[in-house]
């Protein structure tokens, strides 16, 4: 199941990208060696990490931002953010929010994954610029329809 | 000795073991112990991951016996965290979710429940029952690693 955002700014970002690299957030270790081997599976490049400030780091958005080597301006430009929404510590909508906010990467499609079906929690993830929500656990042809429709959305 | 006699003996023998898998397999989504989920994860298997399901089924494993203890622990305080103890059932039920555990994840759903209704007594019921579910998948998932590593060893190919 998914729902998808119409507000949509980035432009068919997988349509011209041979191997589109995808930062993967989920606190679980099990899910991120799922989500990594799905994305794989489709000609993806993977970076995961297991919380949101290590996410914000490698986006070049973390408190250590001046010294970050791994920045989004350097050739390790991110394609698409998937993050899980429960975790510890920072959630993935405040991950997403911080996201939107920020100059450099609001551009990115943020995609929200969560075990539980809570409509208020995919509202509230869509209109803060969520690209979609899906629910957990993830399969082949959920992200199929992923690239699919990130192909297709042109704003 | 008769050599094609022989071929044909070691035929029937990986045919046999496989048709046991088959089977063995089957009982398993059955009887509820594994859903779905656990197809897809061995369908993500292939030439370049090729014990990707053992892997992922193995930190299942581990994950799961960190949890139960950290719960038992939990359970076993003057003041119970139930804040604690909810947080590590959801984590629970997330990775047996995962992997196609079934019977793992109602019982972690059954957990979550009487997390809410904050009685001790019951929580410890239902931690009992999520090890108890746990413990039995495991040993049918070793069973089944098994028979597969028999198959392959007997020269066969795993069924998709």
């Amino acid at each position: 199941m998914e729902a998808s955002s119409s507000s949509s700014s980035s432009k068919g970002f997988m349509a011209n990208v041979e191997q589109p690299h995808v930062l993967a957030v989920d606190d679980s270790l099990i899910d991120r060696k799922l989500i990594e081997k799905l994305l794989t599976n489709l000609s993806c490049k993977v970076t995961t990490a297991e919380n949101g400030a290590r996410a914000l780091e490698f986006l070049g958005l973390g408190d250590q931002q001046h010294n970050s080597l791994e920045s989004n301006v350097s050739n390790s430009k991110v394609n698409l953010v998937i993050t899980d929404y429960c975790m510890p510590g920072m959630t993935g909508y405040e991950l997403l929010k911080k996201i939107k906010e920020s100059s450099i990467m609001k551009e990115v499609p943020v995609v929200i994954m969560s075990s539980e079906n809570v409509p208020n929690r995919i509202d509230k993830c869509l209109e803060e610029g969520a690209q979609m929500f899906m629910l957990k656990p993830l399969r082949q042809s959920d992200i199929k329809k992923l690239r699919y429709h990130l192909m297709n959305c042109n704003s | 000795m008769n050599v094609e006699k022989l071929g044909s003996d070691a035929m029937d023998g990986v045919s046999q073991l496989q048709k046991q898998l088959v089977d063995y397999t089957a009982s398993l989504f059955d009887e509820a112990f594994l859903d779905e989920q656990f197809n897809q994860l061995q369908q993500l298997q292939d030439e370049n991951n090729p014990d990707f399901v053992v892997e992922v089924v193995s930190l299942f494993f581990q994950d799961t016996e960190r949890l139960v203890n950290e719960l038992a622990k939990a359970l076993d305080q003057q003041c119970v965290d139930y804040k604690f103890v909810d947080k590590s059932v959801h984590q629970l039920k997330g990775s047996s979710s995962s992997i196609g555990a079934q019977r793992v994840q109602r019982a972690c759903i059954s957990f979550r429940n009487f997390c809410d209704e904050q009685n001790v007594e019951w929580c410890i019921k239902c931690l009992q029952q999520v090890k108890h579910e746990y413990l039995l998948v495991k040993n049918k998932l070793e069973n089944l690693f098994e028979l597969q590593r028999q198959v392959v060893a007997a020269g066969g190919s795993l069924p998709r």
